[in-house]
């Protein structure tokens, strides 16, 4: 009985949550629709964001590419197929490693951040404020992140991308002495322009993922200064986890076919 | 003459979970007059004015403002109605992101097609109003709490709302300045011309300033009248928070 009670109680939970999620996601297309944005937020956000990310999406994705590159590369010569290296290091980091390392790092700096603010904003009353004065929390902060997001994010993959690339291409040459040239081709080979925009389609996708458990969690957070803790926690927890997810079901749907 | 009433609580009831905070409360603003409302902490008085804002629902019972019940109402709708009614918050909750200049003028940036210059003219305004000079670029951070109430109290009243709602605007200030935001919240209604509603536990204060004062107790309104039916009540709950006793009706 117990166990029964409390496997329901965590579905009404959980259905909450769903029904909370679809009513900011629902409010948010609203605004957008209706060309509700406040651009200058949108900038001072999106520059923000990209700035503070850059160095660490930088970092993470040089040293994936290049232990990518180590570990296919000593394989690769010792099978005698140095030549698809280049091929390797691109296929991962275009089609998976790019657009993922970057949604991860940023929701670890940008997803906590947003729910940290938002949240203490409710427990400082300032989005009673808001909407005390007629204003709607969701266009005036979530729609700007939202946004910024959804710029921002694809833009780092794309950074993320190169680096790890030519990271990767750098190692190839220094351990395995495959030339850049035959890298290149090999890479050429491997991937083609529409596995970029795959790509990036899964860059745009984790960027709503981020901004709306960011906002959603920062939004309903309850319960002084340690509830924005458990909201800045929780909002980074759930959003690696749907990237996650999302990424598996996005590969399956996008390069399935192949 | 018959006092006309701007606003009323018709038999709210009201909990979170389990917990009731009001129970088939009844309460009435009159139209043009500062009504105070007194009671312990926690006893649901800022509850009341979020009501009154439009800010949460009851569980039952309906709040009525100018005539219009804002229960069942649309989110949309409300946002109208909300322009007529100002709520000052306890703790300014004013945008830490923004300048107290932006603040102030916040509502009419978003809400009116009003030139820049007519704003800051407004804000400069509704900041001399309240007292307030050469804050307009100072961010909220930079003002102590005294400041800080005063400056929320010209956001709340920029828009020259019909009704405004105080929520304990003197507790925890030195005594100077709470008389100071007393002088306000009285120059404020003359020069609005409005409805107030005042939470406040400064008897001095609200003796000063209340047309009307309602006590709440147990979640319910047990005493309403105007200022001096209450100051010479016989009502044993009244009697006793007034005296600030600890032997009373009141648990301690
Ligand atoms: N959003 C909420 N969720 C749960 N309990 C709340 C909420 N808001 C207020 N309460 C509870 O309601 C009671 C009354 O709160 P409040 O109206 O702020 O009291 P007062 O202003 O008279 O001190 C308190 O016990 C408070 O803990
Ligand atoms: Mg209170």
């Amino acid at each position: 009985m117990r166990i029964l009670e409390r496997f329901g109680e965590q579905t009404i939970a959980f259905l909450e949550y769903l029904g909370g999620m679809m009513a900011l996601i629902g409010e948010s297309i609203r605004s957008l629709v209706h060309a509700q944005i406040r651009y200058a937020e949108t900038f001072v956000q999106a520059y923000e964001l990209g700035i503070g990310s850059l160095l660490i999406v930088l970092l993470t994705s040089l040293f994936t590419g290049m232990v990518i590159s180590l570990e296919s590369a000593q394989q690769a010569v010792q099978f005698g197929i140095g030549s698809l290296v280049g091929g390797a290091v691109t296929y991962t980091s275009v089609r998976e490693l790019g657009p993922m390392l970057t949604a991860v790092v940023v929701a670890g700096r940008v997803g906590s951040a947003i729910a940290a603010e938002i949240g203490s904003m409710v427990v400082t009353e300032q989005i009673d404020a808001l909407r005390s004065m007629g204003l709607s929390p969701v266009r005036f902060l979530v729609v700007p992140r939202l946004l910024a997001l959804a710029i921002m994010l694809p833009l780092l993959t794309v950074f993320a991308d190169i680096i790890s690339i030519l990271g990767g291409m750098w190692i190839a040459q220094a351990y395995a002495h495959i030339n850049p040239a035959s890298f290149i081709s090999s890479a050429r080979q491997a991937v083609g322009f529409e596995d970029v925009v795959k790509g990036l389609l899964k860059a745009l996708i984790f960027a709503c993922i981020i901004a709306f458990v960011g906002c959603y969690q920062g939004l309903s957070t309850r319960g002084g200064a340690a509830g924005v803790g458990r909201a800045t926690t929780s909002a980074v927890v759930i959003s690696i986890i749907l990237i996650f997810g999302t990424n598996f079901v996005m590969s399956y749907l996008l390069f399935g076919g192949h | 003459m018959e006092p006309t009433i701007y606003a009323s609580l018709d038999d709210v009831t009201l909990s979170f979970g389990e917990h009731v905070i009001l129970k088939n409360c009844n309460l009435k603003i009159v139209r043009g007059a500062i009504t105070c409302i007194v009671g312990l902490s926690g006893a649901g008085k800022s509850t009341i004015l979020r009501l009154l804002d439009g800010l949460i629902e009851p569980s039952s019972g309906h709040v009525y403002v100018d005539g219009h019940d804002l229960c069942h109402t649309p989110e949309r709708d409300l946002v109208e109605l909300r322009q007529k009614t100002s709520l000052a918050f306890q703790f300014a909750a004013l945008l830490d992101s923004l300048t107290i200049g932006e603040n102030v003028g916040l509502p009419l940036r978003e809400h009116t097609a009003l030139p820049d210059e007519k704003i800051q003219h407004i804000v400069d305004d509704a900041l001399e109003s309240v007292g307030l000079r050469h804050v307009y670029d100072s961010l909220p951070n930079e003002l102590s709490g005294g400041m800080l109430k005063r400056a929320g109290f010209a956001r709340a009243i920029v828009t020259r709302p019909e009704l405004v709602l105080y929520d304990e605007p003197t507790t925890g200030l030195d005594p100077i300045v709470t008389n100071l935001i007393t002088d306000t919240i009285l120059r404020l209604r003359e020069k609005l011309g409005g409805t107030a509603v005042v939470i406040s536990h400064d008897l001095h204060s609200i003796f000063r300033m209340a047309d009307y004062v309602a006590m709440l107790f147990e979640g319910a309104i047990i005493a309403y009248g105007p200022r001096e039916e209450i100051r010479t009540s016989t009502n044993p709950f009244v009697q006793q928070f007034l005296t600030g006793s600890e032997v009373g009706p009141i648990p301690v």
